[in-house]
Parts: structure tokens; sequence; C-alpha cells
């Protein structure tokens, strides 16, 4: 059913652009190259942008689901311990200083990973390891990189601000993705699966976990650092696009999925469809301008989890 | 034959001494009641049997090996707990939470053993919580709900149970059943059995030997008969306790 959904939503993304193109010249182009427009469109432009689309939503649903139970909170969403925040100042400050790309992204990732071991290190310096205090140490510190994005913005010129305004809401029009991010992805599904059964055991509570045997302080710190470097990769491809974190691992669990070796490759699947088909309309809608992709998260997730919410409290 | 040996044990709480120079060997077959007044360190011991509590003096040994020294999945497949807490109600069903007790035991990464499936199963039905397989917990009376932490345990077959308030949320009838049930497996699979319990009479009935908690880190262990008299009784908790003899129960209540 997911893999369905995933096959339609990667063909939507491929066919969906300024320059339409139909199924019959898909599958033409991909079996027998003719037409040079089309072969540029498409092995240049929408490929790897529905491979950025679909990475970057399936690591974010995945660091979502490791996130709230690792912090066993419902709200919590990859970007609750200032992952989004840290990642943000660094591209930010980037764009300020005139530099794209390879530094951009290169500046968002360390920022990010600065973040990550900022509230780790606070957190755990007064003692044993509490999900209150690392909750609230994630919230101060985002809230304080919240302040600097501020001033950033404020500071800026007309010209910056449009560009850091489209980086903060989550923008693929200048991903670039390598083999890296897909062999990340992989590696995280596979490490997931790995410990999904523990997962299930400590969705449960820390004592429960304890006495079935989980050995919690290592699982911990697994699930934190892996959380993160997902997270990171993911808001260094596309900005901080919200929403898949928080909503996808809730619409599989309302669908049923609540055991981690089907909710963990269910969200890497329906975390990456969303995204790609939030993206295709993000550069379909009002083409040939293009939204930020994060704004089309919200309008069409929000709507879908109230359907799912109610259809399942009715039952 | 697996045994339990606590010797010198000291717990204490905030530099608050609860129990000193505790010394007991759980054998075999054996079921241990633990009593004592609220915040006397019950559960406190129970939790550094289970190690996921520190104790700074003394040394506790499963089957000749110090707790401190096996891994969490060592001592989950021997020792078992029911907490006091109930279980949890993030959405879930009674059957996957019956499963989460074979995760000491689990082989395959992913795949169910069909074996692990049936001993789940069969602990439902032991606990008459069969038919109830897919319901969300959440949906469970507090009874159910107790008695599907129970049936976890029982899917966990340690080799140790310990049980922190087993009675809690639980009528007459069911406490009567279900600790005749797990005296039952006790026996069956040579195991012993740790309970703490603020019920007199429900240790009387089903422990042969108690350990009680007194005031200022002191206890007493032994033989139920030796333990629960009057003036021991009235001593640790306080309240002058009466006993009374009737139709081969002895009753305790307090005065």
């Amino acid at each position: 059913m997911l893999l369905v959904i995933t096959g339609a939503s990667i063909l939507l993304s491929l066919l969906s652009g300024s320059v339409e193109l139909n199924l019959l010249q898909l599958t033409s182009e991909l079996f027998r190259p003719q037409d040079q427009l089309i072969h540029q469109v498409l092995w240049e432009i929408r490929i790897p942008r529905t491979l950025a689309a679909f990475t970057t939503g399936g690591l974010l649903a995945l660091s979502g689901v490791i996130m709230q139970v690792l912090l066993r909170n419902p709200l919590a969403d990859p970007y609750i311990l200032g992952i989004s925040g840290g990642s943000a100042v660094g591209a930010l400050s980037a764009i300020l200083l005139g530099l794209s790309g390879f530094w951009l992204n290169n500046a968002a990732f360390v920022g990010a990973l600065f973040s990550v071991f900022l509230v780790f290190g606070i957190a755990n310096k007064f003692g044993r390891w509490s999900v209150t205090r690392i909750l609230l140490t994630g919230v101060i510190v985002s809230a304080g990189w919240g302040a600097v994005i501020n001033i950033l913005l404020t500071t800026s010129s007309n010209n910056n601000v449009q560009s850091m305004l489209f980086w903060l809401m989550g923008d693929l029009s200048q991903s670039v993705i390598g083999l890296t991010h897909g062999l990340l992805l992989l590696i995280g599904l596979l490490g997931g699966l790995y410990v999904s059964r523990s997962l299930n055991v400590l969705a449960r509570g820390e004592l429960v976990a304890m006495s079935l045997g989980v050995n919690i302080d290592a699982l911990r710190l697994f699930l934190y650092f892996t959380a993160s470097v997902f997270t990171a990769t993911a808001v260094t491809v596309a900005g901080s696009v919200g929403f898949v974190g928080l909503v996808i691992p809730h619409m599989l669990r309302l669908l049923g999925a609540r055991d981690h070796r089907i909710l963990l490759p269910g969200s890497i699947l329906l975390g990456g469809s969303f995204l790609v088909i939030a993206d295709s309309i993000a550069r379909t809608v009002i083409a040939p301008q293009q939204l930020p992709v994060g704004v089309i998260t919200a309008i069409i997730g929000v709507p879908s989890f109230i359907i799912i919410l109610r259809s399942t409290i009715t039952k | 034959m697996s045994y339990l040996k606590i010797q010198s044990l000291n717990l204490s709480v905030k530099n608050k001494i609860l129990v000193r120079d505790l010394n007991l060997v759980i054998s075999s077959h054996e079921r241990w009641g633990l009593l004592g007044r609220n915040g006397a360190g019950k559960t406190t011991l129970l939790h550094s049997i289970i190690g996921i509590r520190n104790y700074n003096y003394g040394s506790i040994q499963i089957n000749g090996k110090e707790v401190s020294n096996l891994t969490r999945s060592d001592i989950a497949t021997r020792v078992g707990i029911l907490f006091q807490q109930g279980l949890d109600t993030l959405p879930t069903t009674v059957f996957e939470t019956v499963m989460l007790g074979r995760h000491p035991h689990v082989q395959s990464v992913l795949r169910d053993d069909p074996q692990d499936i049936e001993i789940a199963l069969a602990a439902l039905q032991d606990l008459n919580l069969n038919g109830l397989e897919e319901r969300q917990v959440d949906t469970l009376s507090g009874g159910e709900r107790q008695r599907l932490a129970l049936a976890m345990l029982i899917t966990q077959m340690p080799q140790f149970y310990l049980l922190d308030e087993p009675s809690n949320h639980l009528d007459v009838a069911n406490q009567v059943q279900l600790l005749g049930h797990l005296q039952k497996r006790v026996s069956q699979q040579s195991a012993s059995l740790l309970m703490a319990t603020h019920d007199i009479n429900l240790a009387a009935r089903f422990c042969d030997n108690i350990v009680l908690l007194m005031k200022n880190g002191e206890y007493l262990s032994g033989r139920n008969e030796d333990i629960l008299t009057e003036e021991n009784l009235s001593r640790a908790y306080d309240c002058p306790v009466r006993s009374l003899r009737a139709e081969g129960f002895t009753l305790h209540y307090p005065y």
C-alpha cells in the first residue's frame, strides 16, 4: 500500500513542472531517449529533485519517530532540540556573507551539529540523563537560536532576506543530493530496524525497558546522535521543512502501525512520498514561480492529519 | 537450582538509611513476602535486585553472580518484575503488550517466533484476558491492566518473580485467583517469588517466608508464622495490630 503511494508520488513529481510531460513521453525517454530537452529536464532537474525530496522527507520522518520515542513525548519532532535553529544560524550567516551552494550547506550542517553537542553537553553536565532536562535544554537553546535568527533577518538587506526566508521555510530548489544521502537513509533504515524491538519496549517507559533487558544508556545515546545526524542532513539539503517529522509518525500510528518494525520503514516511505508530493505542488501551483515546500507540507498536512484523526476516533 | 543471595546490603535514599545490613537467601520454590510501612524501602529493595538502582554497600547475587556485573539482558532473562505503577498507556494493543514480555528471549531481529506467540497467548488465557488480544490497552479497566501486566511478567518466564503491590486494582476474587496461579507457576518452574505488599493477610496466605522492614533500618526475616506476630507487626507499623485464628487462617488487623 505504502509502496504504491510512493511509486505514484514519484511518478507525479517526474511528470509535473514547468515543462509538462505525459506518461508516454516519460516512458519513451526512460527507455529510448530522443528529445534533448526532455532528456535534460528529466535527468538534470526532475530526478535529482525528486530524490532530494524523498530522501529529506524520509530522514525527517525517521528522525521524528526516534525523537518521539526517545523523549517519550508525542509533540517531539526532529527540530525540538534546536537542530534546525543551529543550522539556520549557520545557513543565514553564510547567506549574509554572500556564500552559497557548498559553503551554505556546510555552514548549515556545522551549525546543526554544534547545536546537537551544545544541548547534549548542557543537559548532561548536571548529572544523569533526564528527559525533562534534555527537552527543556533543547527548547531553551532553540529559543536562543530564534533570537539570533531574528537579528540576522532584521539587519540584512532585502535581497538576502528573501533567500533567508526561503531557507527558513524549507526549500528544495537549491538542493544538492548525492549518493551519501541515499546511503545514510539506507543505514538509518537498517540501524532502525536493528533496534526496532528495543524501541517498542522503550515506548513503554524506561523502567519497563530496563527490566526487560534493554541497555538503555547505550540505546539513548545511539538514538540521540543518529536522529541528530539524520535531521542535520535533511536540514542541510532542504532547509527547515516543517511538519513532516511531527505528523508522519502520528499518521502511521493512527493507521495502526505502532510496532517500530513497521513504523520505521513506513515512516521513510510515507515521509518521503509526502515531501515529493508537496514539492510537486510547490513548484507547479504558481509556476513558473516556486513556493517554499515547507509551506505546502503544512497546507496539505494539517487537513489530512485531521481527517485521519477523525476517522480513527469514530471507529 | 537457582538462588538469590543478599549480603550485608545497605539501602539509603538521600542519606536516609532505609535498610541496614540485610542478609537474605531466596531459593527455588520459596515464596517471600516483603512487608513494611510506606517509604520503608520495599520498592527500593526490589529495584536494587533487578539492577536499576545502585546500592552503595553490600552484595546482591543471582545464582552466584553479582548483579552489578551482569548485563541488563542477563538480568532480564532471570529476574522479572511487576512494577507498582501501571504500564504506560501509549496507544497499543493487549497482544503487542504481552509479547513484550518475550523481549529478553527473542532471537530474530524482525520475525516473531511462533513459540513466543504461543507463550504469550497462553499467558493471556491464564489470566482470563483471552478474547481481548486486539483491544487497546487504554480502554481496559484497572483490574484488566493489572492482569495484563502480570501476563507480561509470566510471558517473561523468569526464575525470580518480583512483585510490587501485585494486588493493586484487583478485587478479592482476582487477588486470590492470580496469586494462586503465580504460586502454581513458581512451583512448576522451580522459580521463586518475592512480593512487596501492604496486605498482611495476602502475604500471610501466599508466602511461606516474610521480610518485615522495621524502623531505623532494622528488619526481621524468617518463617511466616514466626514473623507475623502481634508484637512484631505492631512495632513495624507503629500501630497496634491484632491476630485472629479462624478456619485455618490467621487474620491480622489494625486495632
